[in-house]
C-alpha cells in the first residue's frame, strides 16, 4: 500500500458516486447503468476512504452486490420494487437488521445479529434498496458528536478534525463523503438534523410515528424517531415515502396516509413560495449563536421572502425550557428502555466464571459494557424518576412539554412553517466538548422542540460559515402529519441556494487524503 | 423464628387486636395470545417455546395490547360493580430480576382500567360479607424462574437457575381489595370465601382458568393488627403466592397469632413480604420491603391510552353471564333446597357438576347427594378438587340411570363409579368388565334365602311370628352371599314369602 493516496472526490471525478439518488435511480430504471456497477462504485469508494471517515461499523460487501442483483433481476423482469430501487443506502447501526449485526454503537451489542429485522430494514429490503452497511453512531444515540461509539468517533469529511454531529454522524459522513446516496437517521433530540447541518447535508425527523419504530433500539420511546437522510431534498423525499406509513407492530405510529412528500418536494423546485407564510422563531439564532449561523440564517431567510414567502416573526417563549425537560424525559425514558441489558438473554456477558451471582453479573456486564454518556443519562433518568423526585423532575419536565406543543399549535395557528438555524454552531473539533456535557447538550438547542411536541422537522444545508468554512443548517419546522410542507419549502430554498452559488455546496467538500 | 408453641392463642388474639386484610388476587387471562405480542398464551410447553422478540424484551421490539385481555378486563370489572376508566394508560413498573425480559413490568400505575367495587361473599354459615374492591388492573407476566441445586427449589443456596419465558407477557388482571376490616375472627374465613368466591365468579364468566395449583389464579395476603379500641393500620406483611384455598385461611389466621405475639412482646412488625410454609402452616420471612422498592413507575411511551366507549363497555355488559350468586338463587328455587342444603352444595364446589350432571337427565337430589357425598369424600382421600376428579357428570348420570332402572344396586353403583375413577372407561363399559349385574333370577335368589333362613333359624322363626323387621338380618346375609349383586328389594320380597308373610 502506498504511503499516501489520494482519493479524487465530488461528482466530476467519479460519476456514479457523485450522482443523487433521484439521479441514480432514473439511469437504473432506464437501464443506463446496473444496480450492481452503482452499488460496486459505492463499496469501491468505501473500502478507499473510510480509513479517513470511519462512517461505517460494518459494511457487507457480498450481501449488498446480491441486493443489486435482484434489483437487477427484478428490473430485468419488469417489476422493479419501487422508484428507489437498486440504489444504495447507509442504515444507521440502531435499527435491527437480520444479515448484519446491529450494535447501537456499543460494546453491549457488540457482534449481537439480532433475530428480527425492523420495519423500516423490512421496507428498504421490500422497496429493492441496497443497503451498504450500518453506520456508526453515538452509543445508543446518544450524543452529538458520534464520539461516544464505542467504536471510535466518525470524521466530518468536510475537515476530518472536526465532528460530524451525531447521534448519527456516521449516516450523515457518509452523505457528505459520497460512500452512499442515501441513508437512514433516528433523531431523538436532532440526531438526524443536526449531523445533517454540519455535513452540509439533508436530513429530516418526520412527524412521530409518522415512521415505525419497530425493530428502532430505543433511547427515548416518546422521542425517536427515524427518517430519510440524502444530499437532496428530492432524495430525502423518495427515500421517506419507502420508509413511511402505519405498522400495526407500533402502537404509536400513525394510522394516516402517508403526506405527498415528493410530489411537494418536486413542486418546491420550481422556486415559488408564494402564498406560503415562514415564521421565524424569535427565542432562537441571538445571543450565543455563532456569527457564520446567524449570517447564514438571515440571508436564508431574505432568500425565503425573495421566493415569495410572507415571513413574519413568532415567539415561542417556552422553547428555552426545552433542554431542560428534555434533559429529564429523555433519560427517564433511557434508564428504563436500558434495563435489558442485563446480559441474561443477549449482548455482552462479563464475569460469569461459575462463583458470581446473578446480580453481580448483571453489575459487571454493564460497568463495563455501557460508555461514560450512557451510564450518566440512566443515573440522571434513575434519579428523575425516584419517589419523591418525580414530580419535581419527570412531572414537571412533561408540564414543559405540554407547553411547547402549545407553543408550536399557536405559532402553525399563524404560519404553515417555523425557521430557525439548526445548530448554534458550524462542527466543533474532535475532543472539544468531550468533558463538558452541558456544552454538547447545547448542540440539540433548536431541534429538541420538535422532538417533545412530535411534529416535523428537516435540516437543509444553508450555505458555509464565513469564519471556518463549515456547512451550516436551515431547519424548517412544520406540523405533525404536514411533512410534505419541509419539502416544499426546503426543495424552494435549496434550488435558489444553488442558483446563487457558482458551484452545488458539496462540490466544495475537500478531497480526502488517505494515509 | 417464633415457634408455634410461643405464639399467642387465636382467641386472645382476638380479644386484643382488630385484624385488617388486604387481598391482592393475579389472574392469568386465558385469551388465545400473550398481552403485548401474538405469543400462544398456553400452559405446560416445551420451554422457551411460546416466544417472540416482543415478549424476550429484544432490542427495538415494541408492544402492542391484546384487545381481548382489555375486553376480559372490563368485564372482570363490570362483574366486581367497578367504573370503567374512560381513559387509561400502561405504566412501567421498574426492577430488575432475570426472569422478566424488560426489567421493567408494563402494568398499571395510578390509572388503573377499573375500579370502585366490591363482591358479595357468601361465608359458611350462609352469612353474606361484602369485600370492597379497590382496583382492577391489566399487567404482563414475568417468565419462570427454576433454581437448581438449592433446597426447595428457592433462589437461596442454589447452584444456577433455567429461565422458562413462556409466561413472560402472558395478561394478568390484578385485583386489589379495598381494606377489609370489622370481620374479627372471621378475617381468614373471609379471607378465605373471597378468593373462592373470584375464582367461581371468574371461571363462570370464561375469562381464566383459575386454576391455583398451576399459578393462574395466585393470591398474596396482607394482613395487619390494629389494638382494640385504636383506629389507623398497623404495619403489615404480605404473605405471598398461597396456593390453595385452604391455605389463605391459614395464612392469615398464622399471622395473626404471629404479629399478635410480636406486638404483644413490645416488638415491633417488620413490613416486609413472607412465604407460606404449606407443611408447617407457618410464615417465614421473605425480601424487606423498605429495600429498593422504589418502581419508578412512569407512562408506558410505547403504548397509547386506552379510552373504552361507553357503547362498548355496556355491550360487554351485556355479554356478562350470570353471577353466581343470581345462579345460587335460582337453582336454590328450581332445585327446592332448604338454605343449608344450598350452602353445602355451594362449599363442595358441586353445584356446575351437579348442574351437569342434572342436564344429562339425572334428578337434582340423586345427582347432589352423588357430588356432594360420594364423589367430595373421594375428592377429599385423593386431596384434590371435586372437579379433577376423572368422572364426567355425564357418567354420573348415567350410572343414576341405571339405578333408577333397577340394573344397579346403590353399591353396584359405587362399584361402577369407581372403576371411571381409576380410568377403567365410561360406566356400561366397567359393568362389562366386571360382570357387574343385579341378581334377579329368582331360583339362585331363592336358594340363597333358604340357605340364610337355615342359618339362622331364630331369625326365620321371628318373621313367620310377624316380626317382619327380623328380615333385616336375613336379606343382609344374602346380600353378603351374593357379594352385593343382588337387588336388595327383591330378596327382601322372597324372604318374607319363605316366611309366609305375604
Amino acid at each position: 500500500m502506498s504511503s499516501t493516496t489520494s482519493v479524487p472526490d465530488g461528482p466530476g471525478s467519479t460519476e456514479l458516486t457523485g450522482l443523487a439518488a433521484s439521479e441514480l435511480a432514473a439511469k437504473i430504471a432506464a437501464g443506463e447503468v446496473s444496480a450492481v456497477e452503482v452499488t460496486r462504485a459505492h463499496l469501491d469508494r468505501i473500502e478507499a476512504i473510510e480509513p479517513a471517515v470511519h462512517a461505517f461499523l460494518h459494511v457487507d460487501r457480498e450481501a449488498a452486490l446480491d441486493a443489486a442483483r435482484r434489483a437487477d433481476e427484478q428490473r430485468a423482469n419488469g417489476t422493479p420494487a419501487s422508484p428507489l430501487a437498486g440504489v444504495p443506502l447507509a442504515l444507521k447501526d440502531v435499527l435491527t437488521t437480520t444479515d448484519m449485526p446491529t450494535t447501537c454503537g456499543s460494546r453491549m451489542l457488540e457482534g449481537w445479529t439480532p433475530p428480527y429485522d425492523s420495519t423500516v430494514a423490512a421496507r428498504l429490503r421490500d422497496a429493492g434498496v441496497v443497503v451498504l452497511g450500518k453506520t456508526n453512531m453515538d452509543e445508543f444515540a446518544m450524543g452529538s458528536s458520534t464520539e461516544n461509539s464505542a467504536f471510535g468517533p466518525t470524521r466530518n469529511p468536510w475537515d476530518t478534525d472536526r465532528i460530524p454531529g451525531g447521534s448519527g454522524g456516521g449516516s450523515s459522513a457518509a452523505l457528505a463523503a459520497f460512500e452512499a446516496p442515501l441513508a437512514i437517521g433516528t433523531d431523538t433530540g436532532g440526531s438526524i438534523r443536526q449531523p445533517a447541518a454540519v455535513t452540509g447535508t439533508v436530513g429530516v425527523k418526520p412527524t412521530y410515528g409518522g415512521v415505525s419504530r419497530y425493530g428502532l433500539v430505543a433511547f427515548s420511546s416518546s422521542l425517536d424517531q427515524a427518517g430519510p437522510c440524502g444530499r437532496t431534498v428530492l432524495d430525502a423525499a423518495m427515500l421517506h415515502e419507502v420508509i413511511a406509513g402505519h405498522d400495526p407492530m407500533d402502537s404509536t405510529s400513525v394510522n394516516a396516509p402517508v403526506p405527498k412528500v415528493t410530489a411537494a418536494a418536486r413542486e418546491g423546485a420550481d422556486g415559488d413560495l408564494r402564498g406560503v407564510r415562514v415564521g421565524v422563531v424569535r427565542e432562537f439564532g441571538g445571543e450565543g449563536y455563532q456569527q457564520g449561523v446567524r449570517d447564514s440564517f438571515r440571508t436564508a431567510v431574505d432568500t425565503l421572502t425573495s421566493l415569495g414567502a410572507e415571513v413574519v416573526e413568532v415567539s415561542c417563549p417556552h422553547f428555552e425550557y426545552a433542554l431542560g425537560a428534555y434533559y429529564l424525559i429523555a433519560p427517564s425514558e433511557c434508564s428504563s428502555n436500558l434495563a435489558r441489558f442485563d446480559a441474561m438473554r443477549y449482548g455482552l456477558r462479563v464475569g460469569d466464571d461459575g462463583t458470581r451471582s446473578t446480580e453481580e453479573v448483571m453489575s459487571l456486564t454493564r460497568e463495563q459494557g455501557f460508555g461514560p454518556e450512557v451510564k450518566r443519562r440512566i443515573m440522571l433518568g434513575t434519579y428523575a424518576l425516584s419517589s419523591g423526585y418525580y414530580d419535581a423532575y419527570y412531572g414537571q419536565a412533561q408540564k414543559v412539554r405540554t407547553l411547547i406543543t402549545r407553543d408550536f399549535e399557536a405559532a402553525f395557528g399563524q404560519v404553515d412553517v417555523l425557521v430557525s438555524p439548526t445548530t448554534p454552531t458550524t462542527a466543533f473539533r474532535i475532543g472539544e466538548r468531550v468533558d463538558d456535557p452541558m456544552a454538547m447538550y447545547r448542540a440539540d438547542l433548536c431541534t429538541i422542540p420538535s422532538n417533545l411536541a412530535g411534529n416535523a422537522a428537516m435540516s437543509v444545508p444553508s450555505g458555509l460559515s464565513a469564519e471556518d468554512g463549515m456547512p451550516v443548517g436551515l431547519q424548517i419546522m412544520a406540523p405533525a402529519m404536514a411533512d410534505d410542507r419541509l419539502y416544499r419549502v426546503g426543495a424552494a430554498y435549496e434550488a435558489a441556494r444553488d442558483a446563487a452559488s457558482e458551484v452545488s455546496l458539496l462540490d466544495r467538500v475537500p478531497r480526502l487524503e488517505v494515509a | 423464628m417464633t415457634a408455634v408453641a410461643e405464639i399467642m392463642d387465636y382467641d386472645e388474639v382476638l380479644r386484643r387486636f382488630d385484624p385488617v386484610l388486604g387481598l391482592e388476587v393475579h389472574v392469568e387471562l386465558s385469551t388465545a395470545t400473550k398481552m403485548f405480542c401474538g405469543c400462544a398464551n398456553e400452559f405446560g410447553a416445551e420451554p422457551n417455546t411460546r416466544v417472540c422478540p416482543v415478549c424476550l424484551g429484544m432490542p427495538g421490539a415494541l408492544p402492542v395490547v391484546n384487545g381481548s385481555a382489555v375486553e376480559s378486563a372490563i368485564r372482570i370489572g363490570l362483574a366486581l360493580d367497578c367504573q370503567v376508566a374512560e381513559w387509561c394508560r400502561f405504566a412501567r413498573k421498574n426492577y430488575f430480576y432475570p426472569d422478566m425480559p424488560k426489567n421493567f413490568q408494563t402494568s398499571q400505575y395510578d390509572e388503573p382500567i377499573v375500579f370502585d367495587g366490591g363482591l358479595d361473599v357468601v361465608l359458611d354459615d350462609g352469612e353474606t360479607f361484602r369485600v370492597g374492591i379497590e382496583r382492577a388492573h391489566m399487567e404482563e407476566d414475568t417468565g419462570k424462574s427454576s433454581h437448581v441445586g438449592g433446597a426447595s427449589g428457592r433462589i437461596h443456596g442454589a447452584e444456577h437457575s433455567l429461565l422458562d419465558y413462556n409466561r413472560a407477557g402472558v395478561p394478568l388482571i390484578e385485583i386489589v381489595t379495598k381494606p377489609i376490616t370489622g370481620a374479627g375472627e372471621r378475617a381468614p374465613e373471609i379471607a378465605r370465601a373471597y378468593v373462592t368466591a373470584l375464582r367461581d365468579l371468574l371461571r363462570s364468566m370464561g375469562v381464566s382458568d383459575v386454576r391455583m395449583d398451576q399459578g393462574s389464579l395466585r393470591c398474596d395476603a396482607n394482613v395487619s393488627l390494629t389494638p382494640k379500641g385504636e383506629s389507623g393500620f398497623g404495619t403489615r406483611t404480605e404473605t405471598k403466592n398461597v396456593n390453595s384455598f385452604r391455605s389463605i385461611e391459614r395464612a392469615v389466621r398464622f399471622e395473626m397469632r404471629r404479629q399478635a405475639s410480636l406486638l404483644e412482646n413490645g416488638s415491633e412488625i417488620v413490613q416486609e413480604t413472607r412465604h407460606f410454609d404449606e407443611s408447617t402452616g407457618e410464615t417465614s420471612s421473605g425480601r424487606r420491603k423498605e429495600e429498593a422498592e422504589d418502581y419508578r413507575y412512569f407512562p408506558e411511551p410505547d403504548l397509547v391510552p386506552i379510552a373504552p366507549s361507553r357503547e362498548w363497555v355496556e355491550q360487554l355488559r351485556g355479554t356478562l353471564p350470570e353471577m353466581p350468586w343470581e345462579r345460587r338463587r335460582r337453582v336454590q328455587e328450581q332445585w327446592g333446597l332448604s338454605d343449608e342444603e344450598l350452602r353445602d352444595l355451594v362449599n363442595a364446589s358441586a353445584l356446575d357438576l351437579v348442574a351437569a350432571t342434572v342436564d344429562a337427565g339425572a334428578s337434582p337430589s340423586e345427582a347432589r347427594s352423588w357430588w356432594v357425598a360420594y364423589l367430595s369424600q373421594r375428592a377429599n382421600e385423593r386431596g384434590v378438587e371435586l372437579a379433577e376428579l376423572s368422572v364426567t357428570p355425564a357418567q354420573v348420570a348415567r350410572v343414576i340411570e341405571l339405578v333408577g332402572e333397577g340394573k344397579l344396586t346403590h353399591k353396584l353403583a359405587r362399584q361402577v363409579i369407581d372403576g371411571v375413577l381409576e380410568d377403567r372407561g365410561e360406566p356400561d363399559e366397567v359393568i362389562a368388565a366386571d360382570g357387574i349385574e343385579v341378581v334377579s333370577d329368582d331360583s339362585s335368589l331363592q336358594a340363597a334365602v333358604d340357605e340364610a333362613l337355615a342359618a339362622q333359624p331364630d331369625a326365620a322363626e321371628k318373621i313367620r311370628g310377624g316380626k317382619v323387621q327380623a328380615a333385616g338380618a336375613i336379606v343382609g346375609a344374602v346380600m353378603k352371599a351374593t357379594q352385593g349383586q343382588a337387588d336388595a328389594k327383591r330378596v327382601r320380597e322372597l324372604v318374607l314369602a319363605a316366611c309366609g308373610q305375604q
